[in-house]
């Protein structure tokens, strides 16, 4: 009693797939995210009586952008092509001056002692200062860090940064610390009055 | 001539057979639904993002959540002027909002994902710095800590490995 079953005309299935194709491609992005990952520094608890932590002047370099997008690294006014050579000299410090930081030997596990340096940049912005000029100087900065590191990699292990194993990477990051700071903003307009 | 074979001869070039195009189409498919993901929200502010050449891959797209500054887009700004705006989900949003729009995305995630939450500030590089700083105090507070500064790949600086 059973019809034989007819063959079922597959020749639209294309069509279906194509159409569930546009519409995937439609709604659904594939841009990779991509970015300058930061770490902000924890909110000071309220209680607690703000400690200022003794920082060495030598040890500290202030990178300010004003209101009009201009840079001041270590108190001179600077185009910012400079910048990033000024920073890896002051995190470097190669001549050992005494007005750059000082280094402290600091036992690095699986590598040894290595003189660290205590260097701190401290990135200030004021309220006017534009985001472009921001990330500008931020990008700078992580460069100058980045290229410190990989002069350290070089010399140690013989490979840029980014191709050492993870502990490598782990001793490099020891060697050479990020210490680079983001301080709530300066009224400076403010002040002038 | 021998190429030009007359209708009725016996060899007939076999009709291209279309039954495998429906395979070869939903993988096709299959791709974009595995790489792709959908669009969260609709954009109510206008963002063109600043360009960078150090910068790091997102590694955990579902971890992060987004923070959009900027301008209103055009066809709000008969409404809401010019002047640069939060965005949080899909509405125009004030720094209040902020740390319950945090405290909802970490309560989606699993316990285990929630130290790793980054927040990726999505700002339009003409914003001036003081709302981009309102924002980043306000994340201290709701101590999100991990964040990301959303940039462009500068093409020019690509050669230089």
């Amino acid at each position: 009693m059973a019809r034989p079953a007819g063959d079922i005309n597959a020749g639209s299935m294309a069509d279906i797939a194509f159409l569930l194709l546009t519409f995937f491609m439609m709604v659904t992005t594939m841009d990779t995210e991509t970015g300058i990952q930061r770490r902000l520094p924890p909110m000071p608890d309220e209680n607690q009586i703000e400690q200022a932590e003794q920082i060495n002047k030598r040890n500290i370099m202030v990178v300010l952008i004003n209101n009009n997008d201009r840079l001041f690294a270590g108190g001179q006014e600077m185009p910012i092509v400079m910048l990033k050579e000024k920073v890896k000299e002051f995190l470097t410090n190669p001549a050992n001056l005494p007005n750059l930081p000082e280094k402290r030997e600091k036992e690095i596990e699986g590598f040894g002692p290595y003189m660290v340096s205590r260097a701190l940049v401290s990135l200030q912005n004021t309220r006017g200062t534009s985001y472009k000029a921001y990330i500008e100087v931020q990008n700078e900065l992580v460069k100058a860090f980045n290229e410190v590191r990989d002069e350290f990699a070089m010399q140690n292990f013989g490979k840029k940064y980014d191709l050492l194993d993870e502990d490598q990477q782990r001793i490099a990051r020891d060697a050479v610390p990020m210490n680079l700071s983001e301080r709530e903003p300066r009224d400076v307009t403010k002040r002038r009055r | 001539m021998a190429k030009f074979r007359s209708k009725n001869s016996k060899k007939k070039v076999p009709a291209l057979s279309t039954a495998s195009l429906p395979d070869v189409v939903f993988m096709i498919l299959f791709f974009f639904m595995i790489s792709t993901s959908f669009r969260t929200s609709e954009r109510v502010v206008s963002v063109i993002l600043p360009e960078a050449t150090e910068i790091a891959k997102l590694e955990r797209k579902d971890l992060a959540s987004y923070i959009n500054i900027g301008p209103p887009i055009p066809a709000l700004q008969a409404q809401y002027g010019t002047e640069a705006r939060i965005q949080l989900n899909d509405a125009f949003s004030t720094i209040e909002d902020i740390r319950d729009f945090i405290a909802a995305s970490r309560e989606s995630m699993s316990e285990a994902d929630r130290p790793l939450m980054t927040v990726t500030l999505k700002v339009d590089e003409d914003v001036r710095m003081g709302i981009v700083t309102d924002v980043k105090q306000e994340l201290r507070r709701c101590s999100a800590l991990k964040i990301m500064y959303s940039t462009r790949r500068k093409a020019a600086e690509q050669k230089g490995f």
